[in-house]
């Protein structure tokens, strides 16, 4: 059989061009993937000095005063001499391990927990349901910040606490998503057949009710990133110097507003390794936007 | 409805021990000497840290543990801040009235504004003003809030000294600090209590410090309400019955705003809890940023300095607040729509 003729590639093609028509989602991915090549290209952009851990972000003497960019420096640097770049280029690495392990981990953690709550009904619906309100009766940053503390102050530790919280949302949305699928035909279907529980969800329910899930996920990545800079800026998370944009925007903290003369000289503490984190968040939350209207069958076929 | 409230209030009751059960595991993360200090109301009690360890049975098992914190609770005892330098309860007194003020000025903007941008993005959809409340909301949704707050400071305070951080300015904080007699703290509100006090130099004062919080907070928070009400806006107006007043000689302005928005406005009360959760959270981040010691740099403080005792009670209040309010938004929902069924 010709291979274009297959239903299913046919419709994988559709969905791409659906996305690709979209100008946001040009932008979105060509932002991903301008990160994505930083973050593969960095040993080569920015030759690490320190080859046992290359994120910690060398430094040229202790002086707390930042310079502005230069042949050496080019984006400057922070307080404590540590280089911008250097920062920059290596913090795209700890952007995509922050937001791609939490959301990794959170989803399937989620995802399963709601669809074994929707598909099951019953007393392990309202079990699992009810954590999940447990979990969401606290704000998101501040039971983040709650769990961090329980577990001490640390990059890894704010990973552990954003994963627990954030799986909340996705057991939520997947469980609302399996409702609708559960008493479909084709589930009876296969019920009546004999085909057990595991892969009906697997095969059946999960397929037709994750992609709510899939798209919010996405967008969720950026906001991971966000949440764990906020918790680095206030000195919960990455160690001084360490390639974090969010400890980096901290180190410029009292740099934002620079002497009466000249109040913007230390523009470039804040710009450079603040800019990063906004693209960042803008190319996911682009990409998730595009995603959401490919997938959806009210707008796909408009 | 009355059903529909009760069993609301005792699944209310089980998030809210749910959420003390998950509080106390937080606290058994640490080791006895540092719970103890959950328990202590004052420096000196600091001292006797091994006969609280005893008082207080933190070296029995857990369920028992569980049992006597959550009855301290209960009764009012939090525990001691050694950030607030005092009890709990005492410094909530104090920090609370200066979170409460910001979001009595955010949140009506943030309702007017919403709805009213919402509704205009929604009748003029892809239009000029329909492009710029998309980047109005992409810009909410995308700028961290912390990195949106620096950048005010940057431009509002650094280049046009217009708007300083802080809640007064160093003048007027001293003339408070030494004339306690003269300016009554009644609320702890400095704009209310400039008012109550005859004193409105200090309100205008308290009024300049918290543009820039408002600004944050009103730019975060509003992302979410222009969008829902953009779309169930649009959604209304291509019903039939919008039609059928405009065959009927309606015109547009009447059919916009008699008709469609009061059923659009519906779709927007579900996000409401979504802004209470928002609002709390960029409370937090605008304290932080701004130094205004309220409720949330309270909170970012007492967890960099490992103050547990604030933390829990924070979180435990905070799940309160956010639990309740779901409540009455969900009654409300009921009530405004009766097409709703309570079951």
């Amino acid at each position: 059989m010709n291979l274009s003729r297959n239903p299913r590639i046919r419709e994988f093609k559709f969905t791409l061009s659906r996305i690709f028509s979209n100008p946001s989602a040009i932008i979105g991915s060509l932002l991903l993937l301008f990160f994505v090549t930083v973050a593969v290209l960095a040993p080569v952009i920015a030759p690490p000095k320190n080859h046992r851990n290359p994120y910690i972000i060398p430094h040229k003497g202790y002086s707390s005063v930042p310079k502005p960019p230069n042949k050496e420096n080019i984006f400057g640097t922070t307080a404590g001499q540590y280089d911008i770049f250097y920062g920059a280029v290596w913090g795209t690495r700890t952007a995509f391990r922050i937001g791609i392990i939490v959301v990794a981990i959170a989803f399937v953690l989620g995802a399963g927990m709601g669809t074994v709550a929707g598909y099951y009904g019953g007393a392990v619906d309202e079990t699992i349901m009810r954590v999940v309100d447990v979990f969401f009766a606290i704000p998101f940053l501040v039971l983040t910040m709650a769990i961090v503390v329980a577990f001490g102050r640390g990059l890894d530790n704010i990973i552990v606490a954003l994963t627990l919280v954030v799986w909340r949302r996705y057991a939520r949305v997947m469980r609302a998503g399996v409702l609708t699928v559960r008493d479909q035909e084709y589930v009876q279907a296969a019920k009546t057949i004999g085909v057990s529980d595991t892969k009906i969800m697997l095969r059946h329910i999960l397929p037709n009710a994750v992609f709510p899930v899939m798209v919010i996920a996405f967008m969720d990545v950026g906001s991971m990133v966000i949440t764990a800079a906020f918790l680095s800026f206030v000195g919960l998370g990455a160690a001084r110097g360490y390639a974090d944009w969010g400890q980096m925007v901290a180190l410029a903290r009292n740099y934002i507003v620079g002497p009466a003369d000249d109040p913007l000289r230390y523009w470039y503490t804040i710009v450079f390794p603040g800019g990063c984190i906004i693209l960042f968040v803008l190319a996911w939350n682009l990409f998730g936007d595009a995603l959401r209207d490919a997938f959806d069958p009210k707008m796909r076929r408009r | 409805m009355a059903t529909f409230i009760v069993r609301r209030l005792l699944l209310m009751g089980l998030v809210l021990f749910g959420v003390s059960v998950l509080m106390f595991c937080i606290l058994l993360t640490f080791s006895p000497e540092r719970r103890a200090a959950a328990f202590v109301t004052s420096p000196q009690q600091a001292r006797d840290i091994p006969k609280i360890i005893i008082q207080y049975g933190l070296d029995q098992p857990v369920y028992i543990q569980y049992y006597r914190w959550v009855k301290e609770i209960s009764a009012g005892n939090f525990g001691y801040s050694t950030v607030a330098v005092s009890p709990v309860s005492e410094a909530f007194m104090r920090y609370l009235p200066i979170t409460i003020e910001m979001n009595l000025f955010s949140t009506p903007l943030i309702i007017i504004i919403g709805i009213w941008l919402g509704t205009q993005a929604g009748i003029h959809k892809d239009k000029a003003i329909d492009q710029v409340t998309r980047i109005f909301a992409i810009i909410g949704w995308s700028l961290p809030t912390f990195l949106f707050a620096l950048l005010l400071l940057m431009i509002f305070y650094g280049l046009f000294k217009l708007f300083p951080p802080g809640v007064l300015s160093n003048s007027v904080e001293m003339f408070i600090m030494n004339n306690p007699e003269q300016f009554i703290r009644y609320t702890g509100m400095y704009v209310v209590d400039g008012i109550l006090n005859g004193r409105l130099d200090i309100s205008l004062d308290a009024l300049r410090h918290l543009v820039l919080p408002v600004v944050t907070q009103v730019t975060v928070v509003i992302a979410i309400l222009v969008r829902v009400m953009r779309s169930s806006m649009i959604e209304e107006m291509s019903k039939d019955y919008i039609i059928t007043a405009r065959a009927k000689g309606a015109d547009r302005k009447t059919t916009c705003f008699k008709h469609a928005r009061k059923n659009a406005l519906l779709p927007a009360v579900t996000v409401a809890g979504w802004l209470v959760a928002l609002s709390i959270e960029g409370s937090v981040t605008v304290e932080v940023i701004f130094n205004r010691p309220g409720m949330g740099q309270w909170l970012v403080q007492s967890a960099t300095q490992l103050d547990i005792p604030v933390i829990l009670s924070v979180c435990m209040f905070l799940g309160l607040i956010y639990v309740t309010t779901n409540l009455i938004i969900d009654v409300l929902y009921a009530y405004i729509d009766p097409r709703i069924q309570l079951s």
